[in-house]
């Protein structure tokens, strides 16, 4: 094929859409190199400290789309010292000097400063869409740059950042020529948005798709918007509490019922329960509904609600529903595929309304159940034999049993028969998070079953480094590995050493091991990046230990081909 | 280390909001910490077998023994469940409405942003209503005078019984937990209710 006209070998590679197969045809020879990067218009970079950005961008010129991820998932959970990394800088700014063509920017936990918006906002003249997930260290002044100079905006997504509030300026920013809006999502945003310019602003978007409000937006504000926006498929609703007369409910109800391609709907922030009622007449139309952030609706509101959402696809709801509820979701809801059940209280340790039982009945109900995210109260090995054998698609499933390390509550044993059953049950298990009392066992059932399996959760789990090795050795499609405490050390971390070059990262905090393993990886693996991160002073953990090798406190272990990254704080030492 | 232990009644009743410290009767002298910082497990929420699974939780974990705070019945694990912080923090805001007497509209404060009294007046007076200005009396009742028109505001709530309580009665957390609407009554109109601090 090397001897076709390089824009004939160009336009074949345009049928190759995945990232993979990209890869792969790069590596045939160099013309297919050369040819391959200056046609790539999407990159995705799963690790900003794999790979340096100016090389990225120097290799991609004519990137399209760019994909950054960040911290390491657990950071989610404050597990990542807040100084860490996971700067964004360096990647606008390469961009900035050699991708001017950028029109798209995903990021996700990533530190996002002012300038780096500002300069994101000047450098690409056809940018068209910004979306940021878990990211901080930028303000309202920044998304402001953004909003008046990308004027073809398509796309701003703001998911869970923490934003600091600078007032509602920001909103007003978009430029009267700015009409291209598809997408605009400021849930995360807490402070008030002004009514008037966030009215203004979606009725010149004629082609607005989705638009998620937050909690300052009225029901009144909420009802004229929707006038607008007849073409509206996903709405977060703002607040929908009863401040004002219920003839804003009314003026809300015909709005709504405006909104035929209306399918998803997410927000209900300190909703009032007989708002709910106003909504009802959509509910038989919904695919989606979040109703994670709704404290205030108690069980039996939520089920009058979804017994009547009898297409939905994805519900992610609090605990709050209860088990009684999730039945009620199981014999209404027959096309369910994702269920998130939330806590609603962290302080009460090891509570929550939801358990067992109420995955079971929706196991039965709910056949096309694939990805699960699940806090419960306490689980048993039957109920998790019966969900597995209910609903084998799981590709993603967690479960957290709030308290950590609590046995099948009526056997007493440990659940690794149970998750046994999910692993070996569900073929295509790609996502794997387990919680409660586990032995090893588990991890030999994981390491033998779960063959597709690319990100794994362990916590207060196993009890040996053989649980480990099992799924280091086995899971041969495994990508992310993330661990805390459980009692798996160097032996476990240096059995299969040569796995963390196909592997994106592992984790491990509070775990066993020690600097020495860590140093013995290092030195055995150059091309990885051993990461570890001591935030107390030495004297203290020399003393703990009492003469034993000082345990590292947090390890973070990733390929990369740009060698030890220059900004790491001094709590963390790269070996 | 792998449990760490709320190292400050302040920092866990934060937290919950349940933890009455500040009220609930107990027999030692104030301000003895020791005995705040492991709360009383009959306080919360029981499950028949919890004790017992949070005894297991502290010894699945080889170094909670070394923790240097005092061994608490409730140990609250870092990270743990693992909620993003993001959601814990939404949840967390306790929005409640204020009512200007003769204002024709409601504003919203979250009373989980501020950490007391003196805070709470400041921002009602900053955000709000910048022509107010805070006066503070002898007894430590708190007024806002309107500067223009020289009218007296006492800051009153209503607590989860719908009584309608003047702002200052209980100590700051109770208020988070309880209050449930504020609203800046006109001084010659406040003078029937509760009387200040039945303490």
């Amino acid at each position: 094929m090397t001897y076709f006209p390089e824009e004939v070998v160009e336009h074949i590679f345009s049928f190759l859409p995945a990232q993979r197969d990209r890869n792969t045809v790069s590596l045939v020879c160099k013309v297919w190199y050369e040819i391959e990067r200056l046609s790539r218009r999407g990159v995705f970079v799963g690790n900003c400290y794999a790979v340096r950005a100016g090389r990225v961008a120097a290799r991609f010129p004519n990137v399209r789309a760019l994909t950054v991820k960040g911290k390491p998932h657990f950071a989610d959970f404050n597990l990542v010292p807040p100084d860490w990394g996971g700067y964004a800088g360096p990647w606008i700014e390469a961009a900035a000097r050699g991708c001017h063509g950028l029109e798209e920017l995903r990021m996700k936990r990533m530190v996002v400063s002012d300038e780096s918006l500002e300069l994101l906002a000047r450098s690409f003249p056809r940018f068209r869409a910004l979306v940021l997930i878990s990211c901080e260290g930028f303000s309202t002044d920044g998304l402001a740059a953004v909003a008046s100079h990308c004027k073809l905006l398509r796309e701003l997504d703001l998911q869970e950042n923490e934003v600091e509030d600078r007032g509602p300026r920001w909103l007003s920013c978009f430029p009267d020529s700015c009409t291209s809006l598809v997408s605009l999502n400021f849930a995360c945003i807490k402070g008030e948005v002004n009514a008037g310019s966030l009215e203004r602003l979606v009725s010149r978007s004629p082609n607005l798709r989705s638009l998620r409000l937050n909690r300052s937006v009225s029901v009144d504000t909420l009802a004229k918007i929707l006038l607008r926006t007849p073409n509206l498929e996903d709405l977060g609703t703002g607040n929908l509490t009863d401040d004002f007369q219920t003839e804003s409910y009314f003026k809300l109800t015909s709005a709504l019922e405006k909104c035929k391609m209306l399918r998803s709907l997410s927000g209900f922030w300190d909703a009032s329960p007989v708002c709910l009622s106003f909504i009802y007449p959509l509910c038989a139309q919904l695919t989606g509904l979040n109703l994670s952030y709704a404290p205030t609706l108690d069980a039996s509101d939520l089920t009058k609600m979804i017994s009547r959402c009898v297409k939905l696809q994805r519900l992610w709801v609090l605990d709050c529903i209860s088990d009684k509820g999730l039945q009620v979701v199981a014999s209404s809801c027959k096309d369910l595929q994702e269920l998130r059940v939330f806590p609603s209280d962290f302080y009460v340790a090891g509570y929550s309304a939801v358990t067992e039982e109420g995955l079971v009945a929706v196991s039965l109900g709910c056949p096309k159940l694939n990805s699960l995210l699940y806090f419960c109260h306490q689980m048993t090995n039957a109920a998790l034999v019966t969900v597995a054998k209910n609903c084998p698609n799981f590709t993603r499933f967690r479960l957290c049993i709030l308290e950590p390390g609590k046995p099948d509550v009526v056997t007493s044993q440990p659940l690794d028969e149970g998750f046994g059953a999910i692993v070996r049950e569900c073929k295509g298990l790609q996502r794997l998070s387990i919680s409660g009392l586990l032995t090893d066992k588990v991890f030999m059932y994981i390491g033998k079953y779960a063959k597709q399996l690319e990100m794994l959760s362990i916590a207060f789990a196993g009890d040996s480094d053989k649980g480990m090795m099992h799924v280091m050795n086995g899971c041969k499609n495994l990508r992310k590995l993330e661990i805390r405490d459980s009692p798996f050390g160097d032996a476990a971390l240096l059995g299969n050493f040569a796995r963390y070059e196909t592997m994106r990262s592992l984790w491990m905090s509070s775990c066993n091991v020690t600097l020495k393993g860590c140093q013995v990886l290092a030195s055995k693996m150059p091309m990885l990046n051993v990461e570890v991160i001591n935030e107390r002073d030495g004297s203290n953990e020399m003393e703990e230990n009492h003469g034993d090798l000082p345990k590292v406190e947090k390890l973070y272990v990733y390929r990369t081909t740009a060698g030890a990254r220059d900004d790491a704080p001094n709590f963390v030492k790269i070996l | 280390m792998s449990v760490e232990t709320e190292r400050s009644s302040t920092e866990s009743s934060a937290a919950s909001g349940l933890d009455f410290e500040d009220t609930a009767l107990t027999l030692r002298l104030p301000g003895s910490l020791a005995a705040a910082a492991a709360p009383d497990p009959d306080r919360k929420r029981s499950s028949p077998s919890s004790s017992d699974a949070a005894d297991a939780a502290d010894n699945s974990s080889p170094l909670a023994a070394a923790a240097d705070a005092p061994p608490a019945p409730k140990a609250r694990v870092v990270g743990w469940p693992p909620v993003r912080s993001f959601r814990k923090n939404a949840l967390a805001a306790k929005f409640v409405k204020v009512a200007v007497d003769g204002a024709p509209y409601l504003r919203k404060v979250d009373l989980e942003a501020y950490s007391g009294y003196d805070q709470l007046l400041r921002a009602l007076q900053d955000k709000f209503f910048s022509h107010f200005t805070i006066r503070k009396f002898a007894d430590d009742e708190r007024k806002l005078v309107d500067a223009v028109n020289g009218t007296e505001y006492v800051p009153t709530y209503e607590d989860k019984d719908g009584d309608w309580m003047l702002v200052g009665d209980v100590p700051w957390k109770m208020f988070v937990e309880t209050c449930q609407r504020l609203r800046l009554m006109k001084s010659s109109e406040a003078v029937n209710l509760a009387p200040r601090a039945a303490q």
